[in-house]
């Protein structure tokens, strides 16, 4: 009892000091998006929102968050479409070459951004699609595609596979039995990847920088004013696009929590 | 008798080089219980969901009321099932589980809900029909289950092992209520199961299935009293199996001899040959025990290797001078005359007419 004790203690520290190291540069950043003085250096100066009220009074950061609102929103939903999809095809259907197919599926997250963001640009700029804001929202499909599919995968595994047949065998043809078995079964996970996703988006940088052409977006536009000078005007969009980013992993996993505490009464 | 619902007519069920149905040949009459029983593997269950439309056959036809269905998708017969595994809708409350298949069929939802009430209350759940499935005991998802099938009104009624998952003690109060529903209704039951006590406890009929195969098929008194075959008589168990040679036939009966001694036997309608290889059983309880040498008849002298108890009946495991096995099922008052214990010998004896000659195949 009193070694799992003093073992529990200094697993405490290791976990503190890891939420430490990842969140201590955004808790400054938020700390000095607060703060009067340009730059950044301690003593803090007085507490101040003027940073925020300069953002909000900069058309380019409006359009910049509604660009983002848009491509992350479309994102989400194509995105979990097609993870869908492909999730529900490996459950259901068994065929040559499935291996490769999930293999193939699943290798855009495992491409580094630069080379993927690249490729991305050359070719729709060969189809003459690049530049646009739909440009960003294709990018940002593919990329997170994957993760839609993992995340519904996982809810379909946890499925009687009886479910299906059973739907049948009680007059439901293969599509009701789609919108009335399949779908509200996937629900929770469906929520989850489209909360998942979004984040995702919302705050991925080289794709969009890439491909966004005029059509920038929040992580891009702070990328645009930090080459220029510096501003503490990022420090509050950083703390704003954190802070969506974060509810929105949060909720993703509060639908994957729930979801898992059901599994265990099923 | 009845005319028949379902045929099954040289059905086959072949899944890429494993056969999982040889060829079936039977027929399900309207009105009755029918249980289909074998060990796993013995292709019971896909028999069940061919019947479903959930597996086709690779040959051979299956008619429901004279409609060949071999092409009918699931979706489009009427034959509910009810799963080993319930297969209830989790997301769903009890109630809309059983309105699910009317849901399905268009029927409207004043009429649904007011079917789905009646088969909640008619099963004894009514008052759970708002709870979500994961709160209900076993006993009662059970009754979801069932009422989510009979709500459909079907004709027939697919049972695929549906008590298997059931504390004993449920288990049969749930063949109760099986068997008073299927009365009551007079829908045709047809139930898959590898558990003896419930098919015989309920079946009209039984099929026994060994690989794929038909062993037998009969009422449950005639599948325990008159195994067609040894490997009915091994399945059904709690019978006593002896290999020989026939010595003589005389008229209604002959003589048998085997490593464990020469006996008497009934022919039946079994064509017997001198020289040739018979053999048969004798069921477990109709052999009796005894401290003195029987005169005449049909004995064996063997020594007791052990005894189980099962409520008030002890079946006692024997073994003969040759090492070949024998059970005796007895009420445990009848044994305790006898005061005997692991190691004791004791003679063994049954009546002529208690032997049964199985059909060499």
């Amino acid at each position: 009892m009193k070694q799992s004790r003093s073992l529990n203690f200094i697993l405490g520290i290791y976990v503190v000091l890891i939420f430490a190291f990842v969140f201590a540069p955004i808790i400054f950043s938020m700390i000095f998006s607060f703060n009067s003085q340009r730059f950044p250096t301690i003593p803090l100066g007085e507490f101040s929102t003027e940073w925020y009220a300069k953002v909000l009074a900069d058309p380019d950061i409006w359009k910049a968050a509604r660009n983002s609102l848009i491509v992350s929103c479309s994102t989400a939903v194509i995105a979990t479409f097609l993870g869908f999809c492909t999730a529900y095809s490996d459950f259901r259907y068994n065929f040559r070459f499935k291996g490769p197919y999930l293999a193939l599926i699943l290798l855009p997250p495992t491409i580094p951004l630069i080379i993927m963001a690249l490729a991305m640009l050359a070719w729709l700029s060969k189809i003459g699609m690049s530049g646009q804001l739909y440009s960003i929202i294709i990018a940002h499909s593919v990329l997170t595609a994957p993760f839609a599919m993992a995340v519904i995968r996982l809810r379909l595994n946890q499925m009687d596979p009886d479910l299906e047949s059973a739907a049948w065998n009680l007059g439901g043809s293969e599509w009701q039995t789609m919108r009335h078995v399949i779908v509200p079964f996937c629900k929770p996970a469906i929520f989850s990847s489209l909360f998942l996703t979004a984040a995702v988006s919302f705050d991925e940088f080289a794709v969009s920088w890439f491909v966004s052409g005029l059509n920038s977006t929040l992580p891009v536009v702070v990328l645009e004013i930090v080459q220029g000078n510096i501003d503490p005007q990022v420090n509050a969009i950083g703390t704003f696009v954190f802070l969506t980013s974060m509810t929105l992993v949060v909720l993703a996993q509060l639908f994957f929590a729930s979801r898992q505490i059901k599994g265990l009464h099923a | 008798m009845s005319k028949p619902l379902v045929v099954f007519d040289k059905v086959q069920k072949h899944f890429g080089n494993f056969v999982a149905v040889k060829e079936l040949d039977f027929e399900i009459r309207e009105g009755e219980f029918l249980a289909i029983m074998g060990p796993s593997g013995c292709g019971k269950t896909t028999t069940l969901r061919m019947l479903a439309g959930l597996e086709a056959p690779t040959h051979g036809e299956i008619r429901l009321n004279d409609r060949v269905m071999n092409d009918v998708a699931p979706h489009e017969r009427d034959t509910p099932l009810v799963w080993q595994s319930l297969a209830l809708f989790p997301f769903l409350t009890a109630r809309e589980n059983v309105e699910f298949g009317l849901k399905m069929r268009g029927v409207d939802k004043a009429e649904r809900k007011e079917r789905a009430i009646k088969w909640l209350d008619k099963m004894g759940i009514l008052e759970f029909e708002n709870r979500h499935i994961s709160t209900l005991s076993g006993g009662q998802k059970q009754r979801v289950a069932l009422a989510r099938s009979l709500v459909m009104e079907p004709q027939i009624l697919l049972l695929d092992e549906p008590l298997s998952a059931l504390d004993a003690h449920l288990v049969i109060r749930m063949q109760a209520v099986l068997t008073d529903l299927q009365r009551e209704l007079g829908i045709t039951f047809v139930y898959v199961t590898h558990s003896q006590s419930e098919a015989f406890a309920m079946a009209d009929r039984v099929i026994i299935m060994g690989k794929g195969e038909i062993g037998q098929i009969g009422t449950p008194k005639e599948i325990y009293r008159a195994p067609a075959n040894q490997f009915v008589a091994e399945f059904v168990g709690r019978n006593n199996i002896l290999a020989g040679k026939v010595k003589s036939v005389d008229g209604g009966t002959a003589r048998i001899t085997t490593t464990s001694g020469e006996f008497t036997v009934p022919t039946n309608e079994v064509q017997l040959v001198e020289d040739h290889n018979a053999s048969f059983v004798i069921s477990a309880d109709l052999v009796h025990i005894a401290s003195e040498e029987p005169v005449g008849g049909n004995k064996a002298y063997c020594k007791l290797i052990s005894e189980e108890f099962v409520g008030s009946m002890v079946t006692l495991f024997l073994e003969d001078a040759q090492g070949h096995e024998f059970k005796v099922q007895m009420q445990e008052r009848e044994l305790s005359k006898f005061d005997l214990h692991s190691g004791d010998e004791i003679w063994l004896s049954w009546d002529t007419q208690s032997a049964h000659v199985l059909n060499e195949s």
